[in-house]
């Protein structure tokens, strides 16, 4: 079976995160940058796959020249090969031209039954990127999943979201997004980041994955930020220290506020 | 007016609430033209009440199939739909099957994609709150029809009476090769409480609830409020709630008019999913708690001696009133 892992790196969510003045986008030199948390565990279930059935598992991502860290934490774990996409011409890439860009790199991979992704990554949260890969590559998108079974050719999946739960069937290939209650991730070995460093890694850019294409095509804006506005930060407002009457003094408050 | 696609939240015999939000927002931008994806007969179950807020037409994209396959038969309708009435937009609710749909919509579109719009103006720009409430950013399409996915909760329901005109969709047949189809649903016991996104008020515990047990507290405090009940991340990874209340980075966002955090440190991952929210109010036994620090009220004490009392007293004034 061969399986595809797309992967993103992240500014953590732990640190501050900042817009640049200059053009409105994620300030990465001020990020500290990590393998997306939901990321890590759609690569934790190609590598739990792959130890029931012969597998071959493929790492994408796209980003800057720092993205080749995550993908190495993924070989770590134990995928085979990777491919990264950089090209500076993407910084800033809306979900279309990220999503048209990752399915080409996945046509270039002959024969994939399975794409594993995240369901949404803890920057951009559109958690559509999964969803438009599958459109544009005519997969059956099986997406928010919170328990995958492959087998005989097919994909069945407990989904989870805000309105419910459903049982998804499809056959293979299909896309699979998963959330971050399918599993826990294992940690990659010493001996699988120094295997890590031996396995191969293509650098594709723009004109490998469309040969002969114009940047007007794959580069258009669609999207334009008119303005973009720190909000004040929240600060500390009453604080009392409880004696007995904080139950009733804060319903008060919240009376006198009209909240009640 | 040019037309304004709305894609109707449905289950099969009421419209929810965010599709009337999605509405009002519509009208600012031209007349509402509703679009209805299911099984036949369900428009005309519905037409009347979309009609009554606002919609001058409803779409219906009826087959046998449509409830059996996950999102696809949507982005179908919203696809011909678009190249029947060209639109001056697309709005769908952002919820997990709302952004998978616009997206997909945009993509066949090669428009541009505006997601969870807390606000848009009759120039068609919109208003959206990054990084948990860090950031407000306007933006515009600048290519293609608009598609927009609205935070639910973001626009207040309008009436319009007025007659909607029915129109039939007639997509193609699914091809079930490249889409999943949907063998079982059960719904997320939900109870009398709304729903998280929508409720005006959110109590939500923590890992200082100390069990599920003690989430007892959490809930009648929130049922004192008619409100809904959230936890962080810490009472859920410690099985305290079930995931689909986690309010956070990696849950849901909540933007209430009073939210209540009991026994919440206030991890930054949290924080980031609720300090949109008007009011705070934390309760904390740890006077280091960083929820306190940006508690419009915070007490520093045991939730279980608080909580309880507030839930009396809020009981009582409701009662009252």
């Amino acid at each position: 079976m061969n399986i595809v892992v797309l992967v993103k790196q992240v500014p953590d969510t732990g640190a501050e995160r900042t817009l640049s003045r200059s053009d409105h986008l994620l300030d990465r030199e001020d990020a500290d940058l990590v393998l997306d948390e939901i990321n890590e565990r759609a690569a934790e279930e190609a590598l739990s796959l792959k130890e029931t059935a012969d597998a071959h598992i493929v790492v994408v991502s796209m980003g800057p020249e720092s993205a080749l860290e995550a993908i190495r934490k993924v070989l770590a774990m134990g995928a085979d090969r990777g491919i990264h996409i950089c090209d500076d011409r993407l910084r800033g890439a809306d979900v279309l031209t990220t999503a048209k860009v990752l399915a080409a790199a996945l046509r270039t991979v002959e024969n994939v039954d399975l794409v594993l992704a995240g369901d949404a990554t803890t920057d951009g949260r559109a958690s559509a990127v999964p969803a438009v890969v599958a459109d544009l590559l005519a997969l059956p998108q099986v997406t928010q999943v919170r328990k995958l079974d492959v087998d005989a050719g097919r994909v069945r999946a407990e989904r989870e979201t805000e309105n419910g739960e459903a049982t998804l069937d499809a056959p293979l290939p299909a896309l699979v997004s998963v959330t971050e209650k399918i599993n826990e991730p294992r940690y990659p070995s010493f001996k699988g980041i120094m295997a890590a460093k031996r396995k191969p890694v293509d650098t594709v850019d723009l004109d490998d994955l469309f040969p002969g294409a114009d940047d007007a095509e794959f580069l258009v804006r669609r999207t334009r930020v008119l303005e973009a506005v720190p909000r004040p930060a929240r600060s500390a407002g009453i604080r009392i220290t409880d004696d007995g009457s904080a139950g009733r003094q804060l319903a008060a408050y919240l009376i006198a506020q009209k909240l009640v | 007016m040019p037309d304004v696609l709305v894609l109707v939240d449905h289950d099969g015999e009421r419209v929810n609430k965010t599709t009337y939000e999605l509405l009002a927002a519509a009208r600012r931008l031209g007349d509402p033209a509703a679009v209805v994806v299911g099984t036949p007969g369900t428009a005309a179950r519905l037409r009347e009440s979309l009609a009554r807020y606002g919609a001058t037409s409803v779409h219906a994209a009826e087959s046998t199939e449509a409830a059996d396959f996950l999102v696809t038969p949507a982005v179908d309708a919203l696809e011909l739909a678009v190249s029947e009435t060209s639109p001056a937009a697309v709005l769908v609710s952002a919820t997990t099957d709302g952004r998978e749909t616009a997206a997909r919509l945009a993509a066949r579109l090669d428009a541009g994609l505006l997601i969870d719009a807390v606000d848009l103006d009759s120039s068609g720009a919109v208003t959206q709150i990054v990084f948990g409430g860090s950031y407000t950013v306007r933006s515009q399409v600048t290519h293609g029809t608009p598609v927009i996915t609205v935070r639910p909760g973001s626009f207040e329901p309008e009436e319009h009476p007025g007659g909607a005109v029915e129109r039939t969709l007639a997509p193609p047949a699914v091809d079930p090769a490249g889409s999943a189809r949907i063998t079982d649903r059960r719904a997320v016991p939900a109870g009398d409480r709304p729903g998280l996104t929508e409720a005006a008020v959110v109590v939500s515990g923590g890992r200082g609830v100390g069990g599920t047990d003690g989430f007892e507290v959490v809930e009648e405090l929130a049922d004192a409020f008619s409100g809904a009940v959230g936890a962080s991340r810490a009472a859920v990874d410690a099985g305290y709630y079930p995931h689909q209340f986690q309010v956070g980075q990696t849950g849901k966002s909540v933007s209430p008019q009073l939210y209540i955090a009991l026994g919440i440190s206030g991890a930054i991952q949290h924080l980031a999913g609720m300090q949109t929210s008007r009011t705070i109010v934390a309760v904390n036994k740890d006077p280091e708690a960083p929820i306190l620090d940006l508690a419009d009220y915070g007490v520093v004490g045991d939730l279980f001696a608080v909580a309880p009392r507030l839930t009396r007293e809020v009981a009582a004034r409701r009662a009252d009133g």
